[in-house]
């Protein structure tokens, strides 16, 4: 086992000390991604007395953070997602798993018996087996101004910042679930939503594109895109050009943007196999393209991705993983 | 509503001013308990205990508190239309303030950038 020496000091009863300590950077296994998916992962792995570290790039929670009130997890009558978070994270730390976030993956060899992951450009880590449960992330437009206006007019959350636009004309994006649902949501604001969608017809389910259609103040704007934000201190504009080609110049005080999420699997391309959407492929153990090497959560190739699913996987991958490193 | 983080909380005017009498470099951010919010707490905890950032005194404060409107109302946050409202003192002036979600890496940059040793 590989041990890094760290040096802590500390005083107890009015005595200066200096406490060597050694740092693990050798585990069983080494879980990517602090969501639902991944602590549920560390929990089973930890209570099976494997040795557990789980990398995560933002904040521990992953898009259930993004979430609320959940009120659809088995046992629990409505909790925010920040606080099952929360709780989750605690109960993999109170199991002995070794948390660190807010890192950046430089570098993984995942091939072999040992697999090295590099954080920070600076830190090494060795396991046998590796969990990517790096989840997804909300999908950006990706043009012109997004950057330079988000909080000054664009948003990405109805619930977080719709009471900015009282009495004001915005535009929702996209035409899924979220997007209606939201558009519903922020006309108890706005004076008028446009909803702007890309295809000629919608994704959500049929109540919640009845609902949004009865809806007196929005408006829908179809086959058509959002080409360029544009505003001076705060968002003024957007061009947007419909399937014709003709391109509008359109006055509005915010624009949200609900386009769906994309699974955060760019550090593995070329390392794992990932299907067209880049998804991670797995088998029905959840084993990606390389031995020891699982995948779960909504990183990898799946239909339905939700909180209760995500921990159904870290807990496939937890069983799998440790299998693996028994036989 | 309160803020459920391990920062310390700021809750009236006097304590935002006492703040950043008494410490050279301060971040403050101003929000909910939203999904845009979280985020820019968690990376604060995770800063203040990084040695790196120990010059620096974080703190957070309840958007909807009254007592936030010297946050709110703050010349600097004219036009901002998403939460938090981050803001950065240093020596009790305003440096910088920004809106809406900000990675760590973002946040990391401003504090290099305006707080550097």
């Amino acid at each position: 086992m590989d041990n890094e020496n760290a040096i802590s000091f500390y005083i107890k009863d009015g005595i200066f000390a200096i406490n060597k300590i050694s740092m693990n950077t050798d585990f069983d296994v080494i879980i990517i991604g602090g969501g639902p998916a991944g602590l549920t992962a560390g929990i089973y792995l930890a209570r099976a007395k494997m040795s557990v570290l789980i990398l995560n790039e933002g904040s521990i929670g992953g898009q259930m953070v993004l979430t609320h009130q959940i009120e659809n997890y088995p046992g629990i009558d409505s909790i925010s997602g920040y606080m099952l978070a929360r709780t989750m994270s605690k109960q993999a730390e109170k199991f002995g798993c070794i948390i660190k976030s807010n890192t950046k993956i430089s570098k993984l060899e995942l091939e072999g018996e040992q697999k090295t992951i590099t954080i920070n450009d600076k830190e090494n880590f060795t396991a046998k087996v590796v969990i990517l449960a790096t989840g997804g992330k909300s999908r950006s437009l990706n043009v012109p101004g997004e950057n330079n206006f988000s909080g000054k007019g664009i948003s990405y959350c109805a619930t977080c910042d719709g009471d900015f636009f009282q009495d004001r004309d915005i535009i929702v994006v996209g035409g899924g679930n979220s997007a209606l649902e939201e558009a519903v949501s922020l006309t108890q604001y706005a004076s008028s939503v446009t909803v702007v969608h890309q295809f000629d017809h919608f994704q959500a389910y049929e109540h919640a594109i009845e609902e949004a259609k009865a809806n007196e103040k929005i408006s829908f704007v179809m086959e058509s895109e959002i080409l360029e934000f544009s505003g001076e201190q705060n968002l003024q504009k957007v061009k947007i050009r419909d399937k014709d080609n003709n391109i509008e110049d359109k006055n509005i005080d915010g624009v949200f943007i609900f386009i769906g999420y994309i699974p955060q699997t760019e550090f593995v391309e070329n390392i794992v196999e990932l299907n067209s959407w880049n998804e991670i492929v797995v088998d029905d153990k959840l084993q990606t393209s390389v031995a020891g090497v699982f995948a779960a959560g909504d990183a990898r190739a799946t239909r339905v991705r939700q909180i209760t699913t995500a921990t159904a996987d870290g807990t496939v991958a937890a069983l799998q993983a440790i299998e693996y490193i028994l036989k | 509503m309160v803020l459920q983080t391990n920062l310390q909380h700021v809750a009236s005017e006097k304590d935002v001013l006492e703040v950043i009498n008494n410490n050279e470099n301060v971040m403050i951010c101003c929000g909910r308990m939203g999904p845009m919010c979280v985020p820019v707490y968690d990376a604060m905890e995770d800063m203040e205990k990084d040695e790196a950032y120990k010059h620096v005194a974080f703190r957070d404060m309840l958007f909807d508190n009254p007592e936030a409107a010297i946050i709110r109302n703050a010349p600097e946050c004219s036009g901002f239309m998403g939460l938090p409202f981050t803001m950065y003192y240093k020596n009790g002036k305003v440096v910088k303030a920004t809106s809406s979600l900000q990675s760590m890496e973002q946040v990391k940059e401003v504090l290099n950038a305006e707080f550097a040793k």
